[in-house]
C-alpha cells in the first residue's frame, strides 16, 4: 500500500509515532498531556529569583539583628517591636515570609514528587505541606500587620507609656 | 593475569531475586570488559546473557553498571578498573531486567519517539540539499553524537524514582533538532519537554554527562532547552 500524501504546510498534524504504552505501564501510566501549562516553568524560574532575593533579605535580617547596634545581646522584644514600628521592616520581614515559605514550601513539592512512590502517598504529603504552609504564612502576615507592643496593659516599654 | 569479574544475575524463569556470581578469567590489562564477558560466556557459563553488537562503541548495546558507574562494555578496559580488586558488573538501572545483563529498553525508547527526534519541514521540498552554515551546524553538533545507549537516562536518580521523566537522552534528542537550523519543529519539541516530565525535573547532578559513553554535555543540552522555554528563542 502506498503511503499517504504528503502534507505540506500542516505541521500540527505531525504527530510523534508513540509505541503502545505497554511498557510505560510498567511504570505508573502513560503520560497525561491534558492541561499543558507553564506552571513548571515558572516554579523553576520562581526558584532561581526567589534563592536570589532570599540572600540578600537573609543576610540582611541577620547583619541588622546581630551585628548592628548592640548585636545579638540587644536583642529582645523592644528590640522586634521598635522594628515593626517601621514600615520598611514590616515590608522587608513579610517579603521574606513569603519568600521562604514559598520557596520552601516549593522546594519540599519537588523532593516529594522525586520520593513518593505511590499516587495516595504523594497526594496526603502534598496536602499536609500545603495546609502548614497556608497556616505559617497567613499567622505570620497576620502577626506582622496587627503586632501590638501594648498588648499587656502592664507594659513598661517606652512606646507604651 | 587473572581477574575476578562479579555479575548481577537475574533469571525470570527461576523465582528469586537477582543474585551476585563471581567469575574468574585470565586476561590481558588491554582487554575490554565485554571480552571478559564474552570470557565467561564462551567458556565457563554459556547461561550468561548480555547484549552487545558492533562490539566497538558505536552501536550503543552494551551499557551496564560497571564498578558502579554507566559504561560501555566494549569501551572500558580492564587496566582502567584496578583489576587488582573484583570487577562488578550489573545491568542499568531503572529499567525493567528482562535477564542478567538485558533490560526492557522500551520506556526508553518511547520517551525518544515522543520528543519526535525526525526532521519537521514545512511547505515543498527543496530540489538541493538544504544548505546550512558551519556555524549553525555547530550549534547541535554535540546532541548529534548520541547513540542512544542509555548510560545517562539510566544513570539519572530522577529517571530511577520516576520512570515519567523524559530522561536526559530523550532531551538530547530533542535537542538535536530544536538547535538545528533546517528544523521547523522547534516550537512542538519545546512544548512537549515543556511537560511536568520534561526539563524542569532536571536537577542538574551531572550524572548523565558523566556516564555518557561519547563524552555529550548533557546537562549543558538540557540546560540550553531550558533557557530556550524560558526567553522562547533558540
Amino acid at each position: 500500500m502506498p503511503s499517504p500524501p504528503h502534507h505540506p504546510g500542516r505541521m500540527s498534524e505531525i504527530a510523534a509515532p508513540r509505541s503502545s504504552s505497554r511498557s510505560r505501564n510498567l511504570k505508573g501510566g502513560g503520560r497525561n498531556r491534558s492541561g499543558q501549562t507553564n506552571f513548571e516553568l515558572y516554579s523553576w524560574l520562581f526558584m532561581r529569583l526567589s534563592g536570589l532575593a532570599l540572600v540578600v533579605l537573609v543576610l540582611g535580617h541577620l547583619f541588622v539583628n546581630l551585628m548592628l547596634g548592640g548585636g545579638i545581646t540587644a536583642l529582645d522584644f523592644a528590640f522586634v517591636a521598635g522594628k515593626w514600628a517601621n514600615p520598611l521592616w514590616q515590608v522587608w520581614d513579610l517579603l521574606m515570609l513569603w519568600l521562604a515559605m514559598l520557596h520552601g514550601t516549593n522546594g519540599l513539592r519537588t523532593i516529594i514528587n522525586d520520593y513518593a512512590e505511590k499516587d495516595q502517598t504523594r497526594f496526603w504529603l502534598k496536602a499536609l505541606l500545603i495546609t502548614a504552609s497556608i497556616v505559617v504564612v497567613v499567622l505570620g502576615t497576620l502577626v506582622i500587620f496587627t503586632f501590638d507592643p501594648c498588648l499587656d496593659p502592664s507594659s513598661t516599654l517606652s512606646v507604651c507609656k | 593475569m587473572d581477574a575476578h569479574v562479579k555479575i548481577l544475575r537475574y533469571n525470570p524463569e527461576v523465582v528469586g531475586e537477582a543474585e551476585w556470581k563471581t567469575y574468574t578469567v585470565s586476561l590481558e590489562p588491554t582487554d575490554r570488559v565485554l571480552d571478559a564477558l564474552h570470557k565467561i560466556k564462551w567458556e565457563q557459563d554459556g547461561t550468561l546473557t548480555f547484549r552487545r553488537s558492533c562490539a566497538h562503541g558505536v552501536c550503543g548495546s552494551d551499557a551496564m553498571r560497571i564498578n558502579g558507574r554507566n559504561r560501555l562494555a566494549c569501551k572500558t578496559l580492564i587496566k582502567d578498573l584496578n583489576p587488582e580488586k573484583e570487577i562488578t558488573v550489573e545491568p542499568i538501572k531503572g529499567l525493567p531486567v528482562l535477564k542478567d545483563l538485558v533490560v526492557d529498553m522500551e520506556p526508553f525508547f518511547d520517551a525518544y519517539r515522543s520528543v519526535m527526534p525526525f526532521l519537521v519541514t514545512t511547505g515543498h521540498e527543496p530540489t538541493r540539499e538544504r544548505i546550512q552554515s558551519q556555524a549553525d551546524r555547530d550549534r547541535f553538533d554535540d546532541t548529534t553524537k548520541c547513540i542512544l545507549c542509555a548510560a545517562c537516562t539510566t544513570s539519572c536518580p530522577v529517571f530511577w524514582s520516576d520512570g515519567q521523566y523524559f530522561g536526559p537522552q530523550a532531551i538530547v534528542g530533542a535537542h538535536r533538532f530544536i538547535f538545528d537550523s533546517r528544523d521547523e519543529g522547534t516550537e512542538q519539541r519545546l512544548e512537549i519537554l515543556n511537560d511536568k516530565e520534561g526539563v524542569w525535573r532536571c536537577r542538574t547532578t551531572f550524572n548523565c554527562t558523566e556516564a555518557c559513553p561519547r563524552g555529550i554535555e548533557v546537562t549543558k543540552a538540557i540546560q540550553e532547552v531550558k533557557r530556550a522555554l524560558i526567553f522562547r528563542r533558540v
